[in-house]
């Protein structure tokens, strides 16, 4: 009887299908999940790919081809000789500037950033720990230009700087340091002095980030074991903090060096007239109309990228991002 | 507990941390005084005195409307392609494991990890290349390319928090997948989608690297104020719309920090 019972109402193992055109579908995707995630897919890598990839395979391209001299047209024929153009003496020289701008940046983000992250993430605790958390987001998401302007205010002759460094008697140390040749200039805001601030300024958030993930990572106790085995404070960095720093300071380079090569808007705006490698490409692709120069000019940051990216990842720096 | 607990910090570590962060911030500050200033030719200091003179001024200025209304058209457009390319994008990596998965995460994060110029000039010989004319949709169409990877990592973080046991157990009672992602995906990635959304619109709003080379004779807010700062026509105007765009991106960074801080990735930790 009770098998008669539980036999007379039987409930179906598999459901059936709902209906209509939007069940159908989605019994479709459920029962092909390949088919779904095809289609999620689509989409954003046909975007990324037709407009991305294949602007940069574009680029890539007319990099190959070269100008006629006399007529100022495009020659698309295959060609290397633009990138032996890019080896005369006046191009080298932007891009070895370029390259030891981005260098000196580097090295000054790392040592600025290092005590405000090594702080954010030992010592700081609770509405600090947010606090020092928006301190670095806040400066890291305002307006680019507004921070450039921010700092053609503050390195005008007749600005903030100057004002301050006339009321601390200590002008003669201004003027001495433009006077210098290469770093010196008229005033601070045509010096290379001045364009070497404002890109540490504008890129200084983006070292302290990863170097704070990576000193998150590294126990306190590691520290004190240091001092109790005796070793100073010095010691102490050398040793145990700063080896452990490292990926992160080298992640957070990738940034400041990257960033530092393809700027053209900073040096345009606080800086001397001559070139670095975004200026020319925006000058040989703009006044110059000549794309094929500008192109190749633009294969040199992502060719010294790919060589820093492959040293970055053999040093681990990928898991400090 | 942890020893390191209830340590203070050496007085030189805690005299460079706090020196760092005003450096960091007081550049920011300054430009408020400046809107203020009645200085009309120069950047002199201190101000000569103060006046609300130039918000009036500003308010009258066409130029600076036109400015603000395409920036945040094109912001709003590239946020909204961002958000359904992100999500989607999101969804795919972090739900299943397929050949090409790295390769994916690479190809959204790639128009952020290379200089401006870079995408910008590529974007621009392939216009021209494709002898596509400048117009609003070219601008868009830079602004959504590197706005998806903002949406993607605050998406991927969510995904990765939420359970897939939440999605089984809504489809075996019943619900089909477009319920199921109505009613139990969306409200679980909303403020994920939120935060990113925002962090997308802060980031195509302020963008003038790219844009430069995509826009032609257009003019969105950042490339008005690259003019400004390249010819100074009228300063006190650029100074009143430096302090307006600061707020204005201040905003949406604070209102994504607080709806994402309880995550174990808060958004915008990676521009």
């Amino acid at each position: 009887m009770t098998i008669a019972a539980l036999n007379s109402n039987p409930s179906p193992a598999i459901l059936p299908g709902s209906g209509g055109m939007r069940g159908a579908l989605s019994d479709l995707f459920w029962r092909r999940p390949q088919l779904l995630l095809l289609l999620m897919l689509l989409p954003p890598v046909l975007w990324l790919g037709i407009v991305y990839i294949g602007s940069l395979f574009a680029l890539l391209l007319q990099s190959f081809f070269s100008i006629d001299e006399f007529s100022g047209l495009i020659n698309r024929e295959f060609t290397l000789k633009t990138y032996g153009d890019l080896l005369q003496a006046a191009n080298l020289d932007i891009i070895l500037r370029t390259v030891t701008m981005a260098a000196l940046v580097t090295l000054a983000s790392a040592i600025i950033a290092f005590p405000i992250a090594y702080y954010a993430a030992r010592y700081a605790r609770g509405r600090w720990k947010a606090l020092f958390y928006l301190g670095i987001m806040l400066p890291l998401w305002s307006s680019y230009l507004v921070k450039i302007y921010a700092w053609k205010l503050i390195l005008a002759k007749e600005g903030i700087l100057t004002w301050l460094l006339a009321k601390l008697h200590l002008l003669w140390l201004l003027d001495g340091w433009l006077s210098l040749p290469i770093v010196g200039g008229n005033s601070l805001s045509v010096s290379f002095t001045g364009t070497f601030i404002v890109f540490v300024y504008v890129w200084l958030p983006f070292m302290i980030l990863p170097v704070q993930a990576a000193l998150e990572r590294v126990p306190g106790n590691l520290v004190e074991a240091s001092s109790d085995l005796g070793a100073s404070p010095g010691q102490t960095f050398r040793n145990v903090l700063f080896p452990l720093a490292l990926p992160g300071i080298v992640a957070g380079s990738i940034f400041t060096f990257s960033l530092t090569l393809g700027d053209y808007i900073i040096p345009q705006i606080i800086g001397t007239s001559r070139l670095f490698i975004g200026q020319a490409v925006y000058s040989q692709q703009g006044t110059a109309g000549n794309i094929p120069l500008a192109a190749a000019f633009t294969v040199v940051p992502i060719v010294i990228m790919g060589f820093y990216l492959w040293g970055a990842k053999r040093m681990g720096a990928f898991d400090a991002l | 507990m942890r020893s390191d607990r209830g340590q203070s910090a050496p007085l030189g570590l805690k005299i460079a941390a706090a020196g760092g962060l005003l450096f960091l911030h007081l550049p920011i500050f300054l430009i408020f005084v400046y809107a203020f200033t009645t200085e009309e030719k120069s950047f002199v200091w201190p101000p000569p005195g103060l006046t609300t003179q130039w918000f009036a001024v500003t308010w009258n200025r066409p130029d600076v409307w036109q400015a603000l209304s395409l920036s945040v058209r094109v912001a709003a457009i590239s946020t909204a392609v961002a958000l359904v390319l992100g999500t989607l994008c999101a969804a795919a990596v972090s739900r299943t494991r397929f050949f090409g998965r790295e390769t994916i995460s690479l190809l959204v994060i790639l128009p952020i990890a290379l200089p401006g110029i870079i995408t910008g000039i590529a974007l621009r010989s392939a216009f021209s290349l494709a002898e596509i004319p400048f117009s609003f949709w070219t601008i868009v169409l830079g602004h959504a390319t590197f706005c998806v990877v903002v949406v993607y990592n605050n998406a991927v973080a969510r995904f990765r928090r939420t359970s897939g046991s939440m999605i089984e157990a809504s489809m075996d009672l019943g619900a089909d997948g477009f319920q199921t992602f109505r009613h139990v995906v969306l409200p679980n990635i909303a403020t994920a989608l939120l935060a990113g959304g925002m962090l997308a619109f802060a980031l195509s709003f302020d963008e003038v690297i790219v844009t430069t080379f995509t826009a032609g004779q257009q003019q969105t807010l950042p490339i008005w104020m690259l003019e400004e700062l390249i010819r100074p026509r009228q300063r006190p105007v650029t100074n009143v719309v430096a302090m307006v765009v600061v707020l204005v991106t201040l905003l949406p960074i604070l209102a994504a920090y607080y709806l994402t801080r309880d995550g174990d990735q808060i958004a915008g930790s990676g521009k």
